[in-house]
């Protein structure tokens, strides 16, 4: 058992890990607010992209349509874009998006097919590194940025982009957290190479699926060429965003959990504490008695 | 008749109102919606849009980006949004800059056009903005 002197030490050192837990918790729920409000902000973008995309595709697909939207043709060789955090300390966020792209990978491996891994933020680089170190070909930091811009977003895009036009890879699937509420996140996969009119219309299908007959300027092609790589870097960009909202809300539960672990752990040991102290006064009280008795 | 306008960028939506009218800076030349104004989808260049509602006028500075033009509505998304007392002229500076040091280096004959075409609309749009 330990002796009063450890244990004074103790629940000094646990106050003092309670009191950082609180303070990230405190931050993480300032951040949450912005990072929500950043994340509602690029809503109607996407959402209205989604929309005319969808009004694209409804107009049935013209013959020259960019190959980003059709595909190569081929699946062969994927490519997964995993977006996770720069920074720890936030429950199973990482490593949930991280076990989602990893349980996809080895399914695509086990059928033959060929991955390869471009990481957004450090954490996912750290653990999908153990397994597929060799397959990984970019990784993107983004620890200096403080303000997510679409800029960002744009040149991960681009990025993509170019390595589709290079013939590296034939399909493309994102990896990210999608934000509903601060106790729940959801890992997502969503697929944005070649685009699946599905998910480009989301929820907007019956009011876009109008068959209105678009002019075009210049040419729909044109505007598709333009578009489409427009829309991926949207997708990415909405994806940072809900990362960045989930991720905020990851850490303030699990930095609420640590708080409140910490605190019941202050409780134990001060009832031992106590105890001890009691136990070792009435030690030296039935001395000091049996002293006097003795007398 | 109702016609709605909406600005978007990335970031955030800019402005959602009724409007009489838009003119908006599309690729081949510019180009105003009013109400009924048959479907049209538009790549923009950098330029000003103008809103006129109600004898009012705005003006907003875009950089690139699409106008989706219905009877009852036009959405423009742009690349990059702001009014002009809000603008970062440095951006500016930076894209003509940028075209100018990739027209220099082009050879091939259609991206020297197009270069052309870009510097173009970001030049009239600096000369715009000058004065604000």
């Amino acid at each position: 058992m330990a002796n009063l002197k450890e244990l004074r030490v103790r629940i000094a050192s646990v106050k003092s890990t309670a009191k950082i837990t609180k303070a990230m918790q405190m931050v993480a729920a300032a951040k949450l607010r912005r990072a929500q409000e950043a994340a509602e902000a690029a809503r109607p973008y996407s959402k209205r992209m989604s929309k005319v995309l969808a009004n694209l595709a409804g107009g049935g697909e013209p013959a020259d349509a960019p190959k980003l939207m059709t595909g190569t043709g081929k699946d062969d060789v994927h490519l997964l874009v995993v977006c996770t955090a720069e920074r720890g300390l936030c429950g199973g966020f990482n490593s949930s998006i991280a076990r989602l792209a990893r349980d996809h990978a080895r399914r695509l491996l086990a059928n033959g097919k060929t991955v390869k891994f471009i990481c957004v933020g450090k954490k996912g680089f750290d653990i999908l590194r153990r397994e597929f170190g060799d397959k990984i070909i970019d990784r993107v930091d983004l620890r200096s940025v403080k303000r997510l811009g679409f800029a960002d977003a744009d040149a991960i895009g681009k990025k993509v982009i170019g390595l589709f036009e290079d013939g590296q890879f034939d399909v493309c699937t994102l990896f990210y957290s999608e934000f509903e509420n601060v106790v729940t996140q959801t890992p997502q996969a969503q697929q944005i190479i070649p685009a699946k009119p599905e998910a480009m219309s989301e929820g907007d299908a019956d009011e876009a699926g109008s068959d209105v007959l678009y002019d075009y300027e210049p040419s729909e092609a044109d505007i598709l060429r333009t578009l489409i790589p427009r829309n991926i870097s949207v997708q990415i960009f909405r994806a940072l965003l809900e990362n960045a909202a989930s991720e905020q809300g990851a850490r303030m539960s699990a930095m609420d959990n640590a708080t409140r672990n910490a605190n019941d752990m202050i409780d134990r040991l001060t009832l031992d504490y106590n105890r001890q102290r009691q136990a070792k006064i009435t030690t030296e009280l039935i001395e000091i008695i049996a002293g006097a008795e003795a007398l | 008749m109702a016609f709605t306008f909406e600005l978007v960028s990335p970031e955030r939506l800019l402005v959602s109102r009724e409007v009489d009218s838009v003119v908006v800076p599309a690729a081949e030349g510019e180009l105003t919606a009013m109400p009924d104004h048959a479907p049209t989808m538009s790549a923009l260049r950098a330029g000003m849009v103008t809103v006129e509602a109600g004898g009012d006028k705005e003006e907003y500075v875009v950089l690139g980006g699409f106008a989706d033009i219905q009877p009852e509505s036009c959405t423009i998304l742009a690349e990059l949004a702001s009014a002009p007392g809000e603008f970062d002229r440095d951006i500016l500076a930076s894209r003509i800059e940028e075209a100018r040091t990739r027209l220099k280096e082009t050879s091939d004959d259609d991206e020297r056009s197009e270069l052309e075409e870009i510097l173009g609309s970001l030049t009239t749009l600096n000369e715009q903005i000058l004065p604000a």
